[in-house]
């Protein structure tokens, strides 16, 4: 264990620990643009720079080892005055159009924009252009609002072990591409999309869908793959308007392009949105009323039953149905209808 | 002692780019035609070598008689036959071609420890780097000195990184040599890419063996047993000479399974760097070793730390690996006598700007700044007015004529506001705009920039477009302020040494030529007469004759008059690209 | 799975047989990458050059149905070089000796002739994960979908009994299931062989235990698996069929048969989210609800029970299957309010009330607790944050992040000896093509789900067939040439993807697309015990389109 304080505070924490993590464990927050937890350390947006007893110039936290006996500071007017700076040299090559942005109300720079109470800005200059679409049909890229703090290279390269971006260029006119800046072509995972701080990388399914007003979040499982991700979906009244998934989650957020963009799903107009019967035999299946339609079933079920045997009836259930809607499935078949004639399609 | 004749021609990048190429082939054809061994009787040794230093005298000739030894300059393929004819086989040297006093002033302050051997031997041939008593240091150290004993005696020498910050190397060593982790590397850095600065490239071409032994003793103290050359694609040339010394050494048994016939195992691999400035930043480098894109990392942990692979790393550059063979033949003692208090031995110089003798340089540390540029460089050229020195790279500052008499040392340097760097050297005069040379250098490093860090990459942008505006008559009240505040917030928040250096330019001439900034903004006046949009053009009716070749050339239709009679310039159309001013033959279009 | 995902970063040896990861399981997929930055060894055996194969250190392209000759011959290089456990062999199995003698035949050599695999790369295999601290091993339906699917797994348990990777952590025998909750599918006692928990049907005690608490009497016998379901639909044994919540005329092997035994059935129920292929063919269509729509508990494949909540209304009269069961069960004159809430403590409405009652989903997941204590332990408050893995028998348990720790359910677990089966139909002159089939990571099943999704579909919008360079020169067939697939049992036009992802005599075609279902193709043989039929090995023949 190494014992060091920050902010006059004392903290133990094991070897290998960051400053932030350890700041972190006492709640301290400081701004950051670049660090997650899930990744490794980059200490490229210089927000978490900390003064530290010993060394002449700040350092990130993210990126420095606690030692034994270290002296942190996070806060000063120096501190502060500095971490304004980058905000201020970041909004400075940034087109500042949160009113129309799809990240508005949950974006990282916005929030430290308001913090910093940077309206205007001393360094108005020349800004990227980006004007170019995409083509591919899922994610967004907006790269003038790329702050490059490379998450999505990292969490490309790191997590999903693509590497389907990478850095392009120098100096201001640095961005992040596909090789060749063609159109991406990868696996479409989301994962940059989902840890993109700005709205530099967003989703196309959920363009022009509900962005913070009216949304509500629930918690609930992904019903694609056995993984079971855990996932947020966001909805506006009877609409699903876009999945994500919380990093504290056994998946630890990750999700996959079927799960993070594959809903749309849920919203078609073609679900059944009534009972259908087939009210005579070649017939046509119509609309009926759920009455009808549990009248037919309950006659059919009986007279089979009682003509052929419990045994000349059979039930599929499901593997994307709950554990609940599965139970009684089969209490179903064999305590009501009396058959043991029950499977799914766990070989399929 | 044999009788022998000895012809070296400076045969490095710079030697080559002069024509020494033709030269030796020239050396080679009259040998040839002389059937030169037969008439003199004595062998006959036609050498290429390395760097001289004194490369604005290129292309140099040395002619070695029994031992005496003549130097020749500005050498054409067409002035050999005369001195094959008349040196080698009559005896007389051809005077009028020999180097003068100016040449031997050149030489007379230096102190060659790196560069020694340089224009001595033939890179390409190991043999006579041995004959020199070349790997004669590691041998030394394999059979008489333990790990320990080596580090103990680089850190008696207090030798430190050649490669700009300084830092004790004898002391990174021990870090690294201390390390729980068993697997270390060991890397040169080799990517010299200050514009203008050849110190790297000259060892490489000129002794290549002196880095592979300096490299051998560092693995030894380390426990090392790969170590990596990283130099830039741009030195083909070093490049080639490099892979052939490796070669050369493996055959020999000086690298590869137990070195030297002792039992320790030590190879370079060389990696191409692809001229990315930043890639001489350490941790950089190491990424591109890697074969990640050259970015930096942060700091700490150090490499010695956690460097290549995630293992303990030691990086020094080329020149700090060439001080090791002598520092282990002549002792820690003769090493830290040389030099300053803080800062021992020699450095290597790039001399370059308004300067008379420009070229490559090796001198004590603690010499004056008075000493290398009107003793050594031989003054300003043209006679105009010194006005400053610009060391340590585009990312080093500018010293004023005011600080002359200062020793150069590593900690001198900083304390005005530069810094040592790898060795670059740019004279100034008068005729150089302050602004517009922190402008120049800001538009350097801020391209250069890696895109990691923000203050690096959009603070120095920044700068750059205040610098620029200022230039071009657009500068505000408040914009040095700005300068100062930005500069100073970029250095302390950016990730790595560029960063961290990038606004020297700018705030060292704001520190020392402030007016000249003040100028600009407030008066709209470039005192240096460099900044175009600040100048005014106009003609002196006393010294115009009417020749009319100003008002051919004028591209906007700014000149008016009459043949014969005086012209004139409408200030309301001129644009100011100074054509006039360049077309002129009597020196009647003025600036101001 | 006996272990769970996250452990799987932690694994020293990772063997990855049948399964393609990244593409149908990629989360998992990502913790195998991790596992591999993290410095462990992966080992691929799979017919094709699946995506994972890029970080493996080594990939084994055995041929399709070869997979327990693979197995045998690995598990006879380990105990030739004397890696196997022999603690772990000594304390917990039995049969070593009997077993040791099965594999006498199966050496390297015997198997580089079956499954083309070099001899080299099997004993390196058999190196490499014996002597790995932790291993895994990580398989899905390229292992099981065979007419020797059972024997297929049984030898990979050889293989971990083996090596003593069972009972500790990153280590064990681990299907990855293909489906959100076919794992709690199982558990609940969708199989006609068992109750809830894996109880047996024809264990006397435990269906008077069912009974009691039913308060029914109960069917004796096993009832028909699904895939035996087809032949007795077209038999005319079964009559009537409810089908929730699948689409198994695109799923089904043969589907042509299956087409044929669903028409003749007399009644067919089927439920669902639209109107599927096999919905069309229904007499009662019942509209349900989506997973966002209801609440209830998915279990995922590391034995995980997790919380479902409901985000949004159905559409229409759009209602949750279990309402809907409910409800007929209501009409069949079962209550199940009055018949057991009681016992579960339940305050019981009255009468009148109870008539209309219908289960909630906390209801039925306690009552499922009660007759199946390895879930015992957990509540819907309990679940409410990433929820437990079974078993978990009592409130204070925190669930089982890996299984057999210390004992085996049986005592010692016994060593089968593995014959090397061949596939039901192999390649012949008229057939000469091996099919295998599997999922894209852009599509999902029959693709009710993901061809709904515009972007998937987008990226992933039209069936293929994977071919070999050398046999796509051979038959002269160009990229993206329509071609005719022909199997004993139907026929398909497809385009041509020419590479090397499948080796030479070899095919593959994604069973997502109704418009070219591989599944009119594929082979219903059955494994004998478990049922399945053999969707990853038939043979076919290949011509360009007409």
């Amino acid at each position: 264990m190494i014992t060091l304080t920050i902010n006059g505070r004392e903290i133990s924490v094991s070897e290998g620990t960051t400053v932030f993590e350890a700041a972190k464990e006492l709640e301290i927050e400081m701004p950051t643009l670049c660090y997650e937890p899930r990744l490794k350390p980059y200490g490229g947006c210089r927000l978490c720079i900390v003064e530290i007893e010993g060394i002449p110039k700040p350092v990130t936290a993210c990126t420095t080892p606690a030692t034994e006996n270290m002296v942190v500071n996070t806060n000063s007017d120096y501190l502060y005055r500095l971490r304004r700076t980058i905000v201020e040299l970041l909004l400075s090559d940034h087109p500042n159009d949160c009113m129309i942005c799809t990240r508005a109300g949950d974006c990282t720079l916005q929030e430290l924009a308001y913090f910093y109470k940077l309206r205007e800005n001393r360094f108005k200059g020349e800004t990227r252009k980006h004007d170019r679409i995409d083509e591919n049909p899922f994610v967004k890229r907006e790269m003038d609002k790329c702050i490059l703090c490379g998450l999505c290279v990292r969490v490309c390269d790191e997590v999903q072990g693509v590497n389907a971006i990478d850095f392009v260029n120098r100096g201001f006119n640095s961005n992040i591409s596909p090789p060749y800046e063609k159109d991406l072509d990868c696996e479409f995972c989301g994962q940059c999309v989902a840890i993109c701080p700005t709205g530099a990388l967003t989703g196309k399914v959920w363009a022009g869908e509900g962005r913070q007003k009216n949304v509500k979040h629930t918690e609930t499982v992904c019903g694609y793959c056995g993984c079971g991700c855990n996932v947020t979906l966001h909805t506006v009244r009877d609409r699903v308007v876009r999945i994500s998934s919380k990093r504290d989650s056994h998946n630890q957020g990750w999700l996959c392009a079927k799960g993070r963009f594959g809903y749309e799903f849920i919203n078609k107009n073609d679900r059944l949105k009534t009972p259908l019967i087939r009210r005579k035999k070649g017939g046509e299946l119509e609309p009926a009323t759920w009455e009808e339609a549990f009248d037919l079933i309950v006659s059919r079920f009986n007279s089979i039953k009682k003509k052929y045997g419990p045994d000349a009836l059979a039930g599929l259930a499901s593997a994307r149905c709950t554990n609940e809607e599965n139970y009684a499935f089969q209490k179903f078949f064999r305590a009501v209808i009396g058959t043991n004639n029950i499977d799914h399609c766990a070989r399929y | 002692m044999s009788r022998e004749i000895v012809v070296n021609v400076c045969m490095d990048t710079g030697g080559i780019a002069s024509g020494s190429l033709e030269v030796m082939e020239a050396f080679e054809a009259e040998f040839a035609r002389a059937g030169l061994t037969a008439s003199v009787e004595k062998h006959c040794k036609l050498h290429r070598v390395g760097c001289f230093g004194f490369c604005a005298r290129d292309v140099l000739v040395n002619i070695t008689i029994d031992g005496e030894c003549i130097t020749y300059q500005y050498i054409k393929p067409d002035m050999v036959e005369r001195l094959v004819e008349e040196h080698i086989l009559e005896g007389n040297p051809v005077v009028e071609w020999q180097v003068d006093q100016e040449y031997e002033d050149f030489y007379r302050l230096q102190q060659r420890v790196v560069l020694a051997n340089n224009s001595k031997i033939d890179p390409e041939n190991i043999r006579e780097y041995i004959d020199i008593d070349g790997y004669g240091a590691i041998n030394k150290v394999l059979r008489e000195m333990t790990p320990a004993d080596v580090i103990e005696c680089v850190k008696a020498s207090e030798l430190r990184g050649r490669g700009g910050a300084g830092f004790p190397t004898g002391l990174k060593w021990e870090i690294c040599a201390r390390h729980k982790d068993p697997m270390r590397y060991l890397i040169c850095n080799a990517d010299e890419g200050d514009p203008g600065a050849f110190m790297d490239r000259s060892v490489i071409e000129g002794n290549p063996h002196s880095l592979i032994e300096g490299m051998s003793i560092g693995a030894y103290a380390i426990g090392a047993h790969t170590g990596y050359v990283y130099i830039r694609a741009e030195y083909p040339l070093a490049v080639e000479r490099l892979n052939k010394a490796l070669q050369q050494a493996r055959d020999n048994g000086f690298l590869g399974k137990g070195i030297h016939g002792s039992g320790f195992d030590f190879d370079i691999k060389v990696k191409l760097g692809a001229g990315a400035f930043v890639c001489g930043e350490e941790t950089a480098l190491i990424a591109s070793i890697e074969g990640e894109r050259g970015m930096p990392r942060a700091k700490p942990p150090y490499p010695a730390d956690k460097g290549l692979w995630g293992k303990p790393t030691i990086i020094n550059n080329v020149e700090t690996w060439a001080n090791l063979p002598p520092i282990i033949n002549n002792g820690a003692e003769w090493y830290a006598a040389i030099g300053s208090e803080n800062s021992k031995g020699t450095k290597v110089f790039a001399l370059t700007g308004k300067i008379k003798n420009t070229g490559l340089i090796e001198v004590p540390m603690g010499i004056s700044l008075r000493d290398i540029i009107f003793d050594i460089g031989g003054g300003i050229e043209g006679g105009k007015l010194m006005k400053a020195v610009q060391t340590g790279g585009p990312s080093g500052g500018c010293i004023p004529q005011a600080h002359l008499d200062m020793r150069v040392d590593y900690d001198n340097l900083v304390n005005v506001g530069s810094m040592m760097g790898s060795g670059g050297m740019v004279v100034l005069d008068e005729s150089d705009c302050m602004v517009n040379i922190s402008r120049f250098f800001l538009e350097f490093t801020q391209a250069e920039s890696c895109g990691k860090c923000t203050p690096c990459r959009i603070g120095t942008k920044r700068l750059l477009e205040i610098l620029t505006r200022i230039t071009e008559g657009e500068g505000r009240k408040g914009d040095i302020e700005l300068l100062l505040d930005l500069a100073n917030d970029i250095k302390d928040t950016s990730l790595c040494g560029l960063g961290m250096s990038a606004p020297n330019p700018v705030l060292s001439t704001i520190r020392y030529f402030r007016h000249e900034y003040e100028a600009h903004i407030l008066h709209k006046h470039c005192p240096a007469k460099v900044c175009r949009k600040l100048l005014t053009f106009f003609i002196r009716e006393d010294l115009c004759t009417g020749c009319g070749v100003c008002l051919k050339s004028c591209p906007a239709g700014a000149v008016s008059g009459t043949k014969k009679n005086p012209h004139h310039i409408d200030t309301s159309v001129c644009i100011k690209c100074g054509a006039c001013y360049d077309v002129c033959k009597f020196k009647a279009v003025l600036k101001e | 799975m006996t272990n769970s995902v996250e452990e799987i970063a932690d694994t020293d040896a990772l063997f990855v047989i049948g399964s393609n990861t990244t593409e149908n399981h990629p989360i998992i997929g990502l913790r195998m990458k991790e596992a591999v930055r993290n410095g462990a060894k992966l080992i691929i055996a799979d017919p094709r050059k699946i995506p994972l194969v890029k970080f493996a250190h080594l990939w084994l392209q055995q041929k399709p149905g070869t997979d327990a000759t693979l197995i045998n011959c690995i598990m006879h290089v380990i105990l030739k070089e004397g890696l196997e456990d022999t603690k772990f062999i000594k304390e917990r199995t039995e049969g070593i000796t009997a077993f040791r003698k099965s594999l006498k035949s199966f050496t390297p050599a015997h198997g580089e002739k079956v499954t083309g695999v070099p001899k080299k790369d099997i004993i390196e295999a058999a190196r490499i994960f014996a002597s790995a601290d932790k291993a895994g091993i990580y398989y899905t339906m390229g292992i099981t979908q065979h007419s020797m699917g059972t024997n297929n797994v049984l030898a990979l348990a050889d293989l971990a009994m083996l090596t003593g990777n069972v009972g500790k952590e990153s280590s064990g025998v681990n299907p990855l299931r293909g489906q959100n909750n076919v794992q709690g599918c199982c558990d609940m006692g969708c199989s006609p062989n068992v109750f809830p928990g894996y109880q047996k049907v024809t264990d006397e005690k435990v269906r008077s235990k069912f009974e009691e608490a039913w308060g029914r009497e109960l069917p004796t016998e096993i009832g028909l698996a699904a895939t035996e379901m087809t032949d007795a639909m077209i038999d005319g044994k079964l009559k009537g069929l409810y089908v929730m919540g699948e689409n198994p005329i695109l799923s089904e092997p043969n589907m042509n048969h299956a087409l044929k035994a669903f028409k003749s059935l007399d009644f067919l129920i089927v439920q669902d989210l639209f109107l599927t292929e096999t919905a069309e063919l229904a007499d009662v269509v019942l509209p349900a609800a989506s997973f966002a729509e209801k609440e209830g508990t998915f279990t995922n494949t590391e034995r995980r029970v997790q919380r479902v909540r409901k985000a949004i209304k159905s559409p229409g009269e759009a209602m949750d299957d279990l309402s809907i069961i409910s409800h007929i069960t209501l009409r069949m004159g079962y209550n199940p309010v009055l018949e057991n809430l009681s016992a579960l403590g339940y305050l019981v409405p009255d009468k009148m009330e109870a008539d209309k009652y219908i289960t909630t989903p906390e209801q039925a997941f306690l009552e499922a607790g009660l007759l199946w204590p390895e879930i015992r332990g957990m509540t819907y408050q309990r679940l409410r944050n990433g929820g437990l893995q079974w078993p978990c028998p009592s409130h204070s348990h925190s669930g089982t992040r890996f299984l057999f720790q210390d004992s085996f359910p049986v005592g010692k677990a016994k060593f089968v000896a593995i014959p090397g089966l061949p596939s039901k139909e192999v390649p012949d002159d008229d057939y000469p093509f091996i099919l295998t089939t599997g999922r894209i990571l852009f599509q999902y099943h029959t693709g009710t789900m993901t061809r709904r999704s515009k972007a998937l579909e987008a990226v992933a919008p039209e069936p293929f067939i994977e071919i070999n360079k050398s046999d796509a020169e051979k038959l002269g067939i160009v990229e993206s040439a329509l071609l005719t697939v022909t199997s004993r049992r139907g026929q398909i036009d497809v385009k041509a993807k020419i590479g090397d992802r499948v080796g030479p005599g070899v095919v593959f075609i994604p069973f997502h697309y109704k418009e070219a279902a591989a599944n009119l193709l594929t082979n219903d043989a059955l494994d004998p015990v478990c049922k399945i039929a053999e969707a990853k090995v038939c043979a076919v023949k290949i011509e360009k389109a007409a």
